[in-house]
């Protein structure tokens, strides 16, 4: 894993002084809340419904033991014992003290971690596959890139003001586990006929109020060239990115606009200027970052451990949990273990104070000290022995992290809704756990197959909604929350934006309406088809029935 | 107001012109917009005294190529500290341009944009404050950072090439 060295480090330590010293002269008047707001959100912080909210990066969703302990001590130390892991991979806390954030940024800053960019119209956290450098079906670790997209968008001068925020994504396999295509910037590695492995480039995607599925502008760029590339797109966008109108001034409507050709002439017109310039980064240099994520000392093992099938064999639950959270690991006789942070009727994506410990323990006992966060908003402990996942699974279960339930219906991503957010419109945590109650029959969870359902409290879907298999916004209607239901979105290397079913229901409807298209689903579907499928062979008439009958 | 360049306040020497102002009879120096510059290119590069222009948000710096030599300042407008273009064309200008004259950031430029700004080129700033405030503003706002990460062609090492350095150093040491 990737380790400060004495610039990075003094950067950050630099960084921490400054909002010091920013928060300084807000607490004694100097500055105006106005003055101030720019400058606490390029450091995470955000002014919420009830408190300051405090939004921390973990980088490409990697977390070292040590990380992760400190942000439970963050937790306990200056919230309320518990954090919000994010669908950008990042952790939130919802209620710290303004004049203790510089403290709290310092105890960040003691383990190599920040809260550089998590907010404001610049570069945000660059994302990943969560499985990278263990996934069996990678075709390379997309870390070594994002840590050098990390530190090229970090304070870049020329992209702190950009029209609005800008977010990058890169997956590393051809099964995008990072929603790519629904970024400002997809990358996907791939390998091109010379048999050199590079990026293929998608711009404009996005979500919010008007999603859209990203275009590709460039089949392959090769690694040298990619930070020339990466800053021709930022230049032509922080030119030409529209800036009348808030709504319309990410890169999407942009290349909605103009048309993905003319974007692709821009683009290359600026890149045929600076490629050969100073941002080449030539092979020693990506080799001395390919290093810094080498994989770590595995054993050479069996991939069949008898002593692993034994216990499934034995134990439903754990071989429950083996189905469901347990994946395969490129290296035999390892696999990767998700840790769901969605128990039943819980808060998705919250984690507390002692939780956080515990992973952090069990990955220094089982996982090589490597953590990882997913944009689903759980948890990952990417490399441990088959042999070892028994001992593991019974350790988390203790703690209510053992949920047998990844990628099923009740593995909701949910954004925290009007219980926190200004911006919501209607309250989004209480809907995801009621869903997640109804659906609590993990047979019955498990008979439905994978099935994404994303909750959004508001337009600007953070919950990412528009790709949910079922996708639920939560509106305001005369002063009372309805739910708006979308159908056949998908976030993978298949995505789509999901299609507005009818009509929204109210609080008290939407959860049978849930319940109703699952029915459906189960009704109609044929052997190995899993809801989306089913979807897109019928289409959206039959579960338009069940929801609106003559309606 | 004042402005600040080269670690000292420097008088206001130039006269800025709109779109419709009558040009000065004299030899005074005078800054005009990008789109007069055009219209009135001859008129202007005819006149004795400075030559400035000005670029708003939306402006082309590309159209001044081949003026440059003539232009002894660019001022770069900011409506507001959230309109990032600016700092695009500083950069246009320098790094592809090789614009040698004065860049002088005006509008909404506040202490903590400051920085951003001189990395991208810009050698000069109009700050609301008075002499001394705007001066202690902008030495602060210049030293708040020594690691940088990204190569700009405003002269300062980056981490990227320190590092290597190192490295090369490491490697003939051993």
């Amino acid at each position: 894993m990737y380790r400060y060295d004495d610039f990075d480090r003094q950067l950050v330590l630099e960084r921490t002084e400054q909002f010091r010293e920013q928060v300084k002269r807000r607490l004694s008047g100097d500055i105006t809340e106005d003055q101030f707001r720019p400058l606490r959100l390029m450091n995470g912080v955000y002014l919420q419904l009830h408190a300051y909210m405090l939004r921390v990066a973990v980088p490409y969703g990697t977390l070292r033991a040590d990380q992760l302990r400190q942000l439970g001590y963050i937790a306990r130390r200056y919230d309320k014992g518990y954090g919000h892991f994010t669908t950008r991979q990042n952790i939130q806390y919802n209620w710290p003290k303004l004049d203790e954030i510089p403290d709290a940024l310092l105890d960040l800053a003691k383990v190599e971690m920040h809260a550089i960019q998590t907010s404001g119209n610049c570069i945000r956290n660059t994302t990943t596959d969560q499985y990278a450098g263990a996934a069996a079906d990678e075709i390379e670790d997309p870390r070594p890139y994002c840590e050098l997209i990390r530190q090229w968008s970090t304070f870049h001068p020329e992209f702190t003001y950009l029209p609005r925020k800008f977010k990058i994504a890169v997956t590393g396999s051809p099964n995008d586990r990072a929603a790519v295509k629904v970024h400002d910037i997809g990358l996907r590695m791939h390998q091109n006929d010379a048999g050199e492995v590079g990026f293929e480039v998608i711009v404009g995607g996005g979500l919010g109020r008007t999603p859209f599925v990203g275009k590709t502008v460039r089949d392959f760029i090769g690694k040298n060239d990619l930070f020339s590339y990466l800053e021709a797109i930022l230049r032509v966008y922080n030119r030409f990115g529209r800036r009348d109108n808030k709504y319309k001034a990410r890169i999407k409507i942009l290349v909605h606009e103009i048309g993905v050709e003319e974007m692709q002439r821009l683009v290359e017109e600026e890149w045929a200027q600076i490629k050969g310039g100073s941002l080449r980064v030539d092979d020693a240099e990506i080799a001395h970052y390919i290093e810094q994520f080498a994989p770590p000392a595995f054993e050479t093992l069996s991939d069949d451990d008898s002593e692993f099938e034994r216990r499934k064999a034995e134990n439903r639950e754990f071989s429950n949990w083996v189905r469901s959270n347990v994946i395969a690991h490129k290296q035999p006789g390892y696999a990767i273990a998700n840790v769901s942070l969605k128990p039943i009727g819980g808060i998705p994506g919250d984690a507390t104070d002692t939780q956080m410990e515990l992973v952090a323990d069990l990955s220094e006992q089982y996982s090589f000290g490597d953590v990882r966060v997913t944009h689903e908003q759980n948890l990952v402990l990417p490399h441990v022995k088959k042999a070892d996942l028994f001992s593991l699974w019974a350790e988390l279960k203790n703690a209510n992290l053992a949920t047998a339930n990844l990628g099923y219906v009740t593995d909701i991503i949910s954004c925290p809704g009007l219980d926190y957010c200004a911006l919501a419109t209607a309250r989004s945590i209480p809907l995801s756990q009621r869903i997640s109650e109804r659906f609590s029959d993990l047979d019955r969870q498990h008979d439905i197959g994978e099935l994404k359902i994303k909750i959004s409290g508001c337009i600007n879907a953070c919950g990412h909604h528009h790709v949910g298999h079922i996708g639920i916004l939560g509106l305001d209607k005369r002063g009372k929350e309805f739910y708006q239901i979308t159908l056949g979105g998908d976030a993978s290397e298949n995505a789509e934006i999901g299609k507005i079913a009818g009509a929204g229901f109210s609080e008290a409807e939407v959860v049978d309406a849930i319940e109703s298209l699952v029915t459906k689903y189960l009704g109609i579907r044929e052997t190995g088809e899993r809801f989306i499928d089913t979807y897109r062979r019928v289409g959206m008439d039959p579960f338009k029935e069940v929801l609106y009958g003559d309606r | 107001m004042a402005i600040v360049k080269n670690d000292s306040v420097i008088d206001q020497e130039w006269i800025t012109l709109d779109a419709e102002a009558d040009l000065p009879p004299g030899e005074e120096n005078i800054i005009v917009p990008l789109a007069r510059f055009k219209e009135e290119r001859e008129t202007l590069i005819g006149r004795n005294g400075g030559l400035g222009v000005q670029l708003n948000p939306g402006d082309a710096p590309e159209d001044l190529a081949n003026d440059l030599d003539r232009l002894s300042i660019i001022t770069v407008h900011f409506p507001a500290y959230t309109d990032g273009r600016g700092y695009s064309y500083a950069r246009v200008l320098r790094e592809r341009l090789g614009f040698k004259g004065e860049l002088r950031a005006i509008g909404d430029v506040l202490r903590d944009q400051i920085l951003y700004m001189h990395r991208c080129g810009f050698d000069a700033y109009e700050l609301k404050n008075d002499d001394d405030v705007s001066l202690t503003k902008v030495r602060a706002a210049l030293k708040e950072m020594t690691v940088y990460y990204q190569p700009t062609g405003d002269g300062r090492v980056t981490a990227a090439s320190l590092r290597e350095r190192r490295r090369a150093a490491l490697k003939s040491a051993s």
